[in-house]
């Protein structure tokens, strides 16, 4: 099974769990997480979200998150690693992104999870656009997302 | 040198356009975006300094010292929000 997959195709997370443990035995733990289209930003008085359309760059968003994978296994006691990225128009409540890690024992893929989010959030090459009732607008960069990294000593640049 | 320049996102739609082929005699990632933003409108908007804009030479992330070779793939965007 590829590590990473950019799709514009929805994900089932039991089959990519259920994929990533099949035929190891060494594995104990498998941490996922699964990133959804929210349909209000934070605070209740933003404007309701309609859709979101995900740009990224092909060829490079690959390149990165394979060198992400790379970087986690080189960190962390994990086994295995499986990324999804949805692209294209998505509507609140669908899902956008996966990560799923295996390992021995709990520690090292839960790191290893949190580890991939915030460096996927910060180093690849997505965009996500919001279209509200008042029109269309690009999401703005997080400040919060740089200072996650930065614990796992990477350069943000976010900000 | 011939370099393929993109555009991503709030960058290209400000450009209005995904890409385009750059002759120039820019060593550096800064001389590029430079020479770019010396043309004017609209390159001089979308990629103005004090503008948070991101670079990649044949997609890696690079910083504005990367120098530039004959050939090379280079991309502006803005700040990336995936996840």
């Amino acid at each position: 099974m590829a590590r990473v997959a950019i799709q514009h195709e929805d994900f089932d997370l039991s089959n990519e769990i259920a994929e990533l443990r099949r035929h190891d035995k060494r594995v104990g733990a498998v941490c996922s997480f699964v990133g959804t289209v929210r349909g209000r930003e934070e605070g209740t008085h933003g404007p309701p979200v309609l859709s979101m359309e995900l740009e990224h760059y092909p060829g490079m968003t690959e390149k990165a998150i394979e060198a992400m994978i790379d970087e986690a296994l080189h960190r962390f006691d994990i086994f295995g690693v499986r990324i999804i990225h949805r692209v294209g128009l998505l509507a609140p409540g669908d899902q956008i992104v996966l990560v799923a890690v295996t390992s021995a024992h709990r520690g090292q893929s839960y790191q290893a999870c949190e580890f991939l989010m915030d460096y996927l959030k910060t180093q690849a090459p997505f965009w996500k656009k919001e279209r509200t009732p008042q029109g269309e607008q690009w999401v703005d960069a997080r400040v919060s997302d740089d200072a996650a990294a930065a614990r796992w000593g990477i350069p943000g640049g976010n900000g | 040198m011939k370099i393929a320049v993109r555009y991503f996102a709030s960058i290209r739609e400000a450009i209005g356009q995904g890409g385009e082929t750059v002759e120039t005699r820019a060593e550096t990632l800064a001389a590029l975006r430079d020479e770019l933003i010396a043309r004017g409108e609209p390159h001089a908007g979308a990629l103005a300094r004090g503008k948070s804009v991101r670079m990649a030479i044949d997609q890696v992330m690079s910083d504005e010292a990367a120098a530039l070779r004959e050939g090379a793939e280079v991309a502006f965007f803005p700040p990336v929000t995936g996840g």
